[in-house]
């Protein structure tokens, strides 16, 4: 899957580094706490979070993390963007719950 | 690269917001001295868990990373209020992180334990109303 495929599934907006959408992603991570990213995830993953602040960038630029999803319609701002471009990283922006986000990952093959 | 390579940062708690950066700095240089992407790794969480904690706990301090031919080694010196009990603070879960540090996303008492993770060799010298040292290095595996 890629993702651009990701974003069709989760009927989200990506905001930002459009060009990488072709990149491809293997595994998934949900979660609102990076202490736990920082700890458990895989390589080439699909970051999803509910958390929106500039640190989520950063933990993502450490974990070579693909493009991240902000679930519950959450909006990065102004910096958040400036620094995904910066590094790279796609920013996605999804109305789904984390719940159903995750599951629909899932249900496309996507796993943990 | 013959040579050793040293890198020095400041890292100030004025902006919780900019945590992270040196840890970004020294990932970039390692991927362009083309260091082995598995070392890389290692040495970003370590040092970018180091990072936030000087931030969170510690009122900052100074970060150097030495680059030689075989290992990465991060010595992170803060000036914080040192450590009351070393060994409860490896523990995974045990965490002194006030409530709105969870809030950011970080303080679930996984630090110091994945710091250790990712790291070859970990020392942690602490004095309570002194500051912390921690001292890890990362092997290159040729």
């Amino acid at each position: 899957m890629t993702v651009a495929d990701a974003a069709k599934i989760l009927d989200a907006e990506i905001l930002c580094c459009e060009e990488a959408a072709d990149r491809e992603v293997h595994t998934a991570c949900g979660s609102d706490m990076m202490s736990d990213v920082l700890a458990f995830m895989k390589d080439q993953s699909i970051l999803l979070t509910g958390l929106c602040n500039p640190q989520v960038i950063r933990t993502a630029e450490m974990m070579d993390i693909v493009c991240i999803v902000f679930v519950r319609g959450k909006r990065p701002d102004e910096s958040m963007l400036e620094l995904a471009q910066e590094r790279g990283i796609p920013l996605l922006v999804s109305q789904h719950r984390m719940f159903t986000a995750c599951g629909y990952l899932y249900d496309h093959g996507i796993r943990g | 690269m013959s040579d050793k390579i040293t890198l020095r940062y400041t890292v100030t708690t004025e902006d919780f917001t900019r945590a992270g950066e040196a840890s970004g700095d020294v990932k970039r240089k390692l991927k362009k001295m083309n260091v082995s992407p598995a070392a890389i790794r290692k040495v970003a969480i370590a040092m970018y868990e180091g990072e936030i904690n000087m931030v969170i706990h510690a009122n900052g301090g100074e970060i150097t990373v030495e680059i030689t031919q075989n290992d990465i080694t991060m010595t992170l010196a803060d000036h914080g209020p040192g450590m009351q009990d070393v060994e409860k603070c490896m523990q995974a879960g045990y965490s002194t992180a006030p409530d709105n540090i969870r809030s950011l996303g970080f303080g679930a008492g996984m630090g110091l334990p994945n710091m250790k993770k990712n790291s070859d060799e970990m020392t942690i010298e602490t004095k309570p109303g002194v500051g912390t040292t921690v001292v890890m290095k990362v092997l290159i595996e040729s």
